[in-house]
């Protein structure tokens, strides 16, 4: 198909979005992501049964607990799609690219430069 | 199970305030299997203030250990040479957790992280229901396993109020009426002249610390003491 999708995504591949956890995405935004999504099977079709209605619960929980302090919940999202949409696969990453855009930059990293500004 | 609840992010931010390196102790027993205070939600905690001190240009190191238990001395003891590197220490354990590491190290301010709320079941992931208020008195004997101390409103020891209405309870009508499932449960078992047996009041006991020294132990000091003479 040659599809184009932005490549300023990094995928990380897991067996499963049932084995994505709470800390793996925390963490990304903690280190500076300006955001990270989960792609997974379609809702009712997971081989696990319930592997990507587990991951959809925890993107909402970290959403929540970005929102507590100040950060953009919907810097995290949650996608569903099958293996055999790759056209829908780059659809996904281009309106994430483009929500993240709105969004601007993760406000950790304006705080860091901050920080570093100070420092020197 | 102790079940507790994470405290929100701004009471525990406002009780770090001015520290700058802080030991989260996360508890691996009651609080960990209701998600609360376990490894996990202290790696969670930990993100969360490190992200929003970031923000607010008043970074925080924060440290991170899930102790077994921290009611139990032999557990905390773990603790010793890792608690001396902090100013302060958060306690993600229940309230019985906390006041332990208070006691154990007096020159550190300890914050509790959660609130202890009920001694409950797991009814499914993520879900607890209160079952005990641990009154000293267990009657559920005679009451054919249901609890009217926690289940009832009025915590009724003898008998329901005139507040039961067709099984539910008069202050809220999702809430059933204790002593109704009571007198049920002992119908069905053919036990209804247990609801006769009337109970005594429960004693002042509950309002001072309680101890509990099972048969064939004794009190530390004691021991100790025995072993001078």
């Amino acid at each position: 198909m040659r599809l184009n999708y932005p490549a300023n995504i990094k995928i990380i591949r897991v067996p499963c979005t049932g084995k994505v956890d709470v800390m793996h995405l925390l963490r990304a935004i903690q280190k500076g992501a300006d955001g990270v999504y989960v792609v997974g099977c379609i809702e009712g079709t997971c081989h696990y049964n319930e592997g990507n209605l587990r991951a959809k619960e925890r993107v909402n929980y970290v959403r929540m607990r970005l929102e507590e302090i100040g950060i953009e919940g919907d810097r995290v999202r949650m996608y569903n799609l099958s293996s055999g949409e790759g056209p829908t696969f780059a659809a996904y990453a281009k309106e994430m690219t483009e929500n993240i855009r709105n969004l601007g930059p993760n406000p950790l990293k304006k705080a860091r430069k901050a920080e570093q500004d100070r420092s020197d | 199970m102790i079940v507790a609840k994470r405290k929100p992010i701004e009471e525990i931010k406002k009780m770090l305030k001015g520290y700058k390196k802080v030991l989260n102790v996360g508890c691996g027993t009651c609080v960990a299997v209701c998600l609360a205070g376990g490894e996990k939600e202290v790696e969670v905690l930990n993100a969360q203030l490190d992200m929003a001190r970031r923000l607010e240009e008043d970074p925080i190191e924060m440290g991170a250990f899930t102790c077994e238990r921290q009611c139990d001395r032999e557990y905390l003891g773990t603790l010793d040479e890792k608690v001396k590197q902090y100013e302060a220490i958060l306690s993600m354990a229940c309230g019985a957790g906390v006041q332990f590491i208070a006691e154990r190290y007096p020159d550190k301010p300890v914050f509790p992280a959660v609130d202890t709320t009920f001694i409950g079941v797991n009814q499914g992931v993520g879900w607890y229901e209160e079952r005990c208020r641990s009154c000293s008195s267990c009657v559920l004997g005679l009451t054919g396993g249901i609890c009217p101390v926690t289940m009832c409103a009025k915590g009724l020891f003898n008998g329901p109020c005139g507040g039961t209405n067709k099984g539910m309870c008069e202050v809220s009508k999702d809430q059933p009426c204790a002593w109704h499932m009571i007198y049920e449960r002992l119908k069905q078992q053919g036990r209804l002249d247990c609801i006769k047996e009337l109970q005594p009041m429960t004693e002042w006991q509950n309002q001072v610390p309680r101890t509990v020294i099972q048969p064939g132990y004794r009190k530390p000091e004691k021991e100790t003491e025995q072993q001078k003479a």
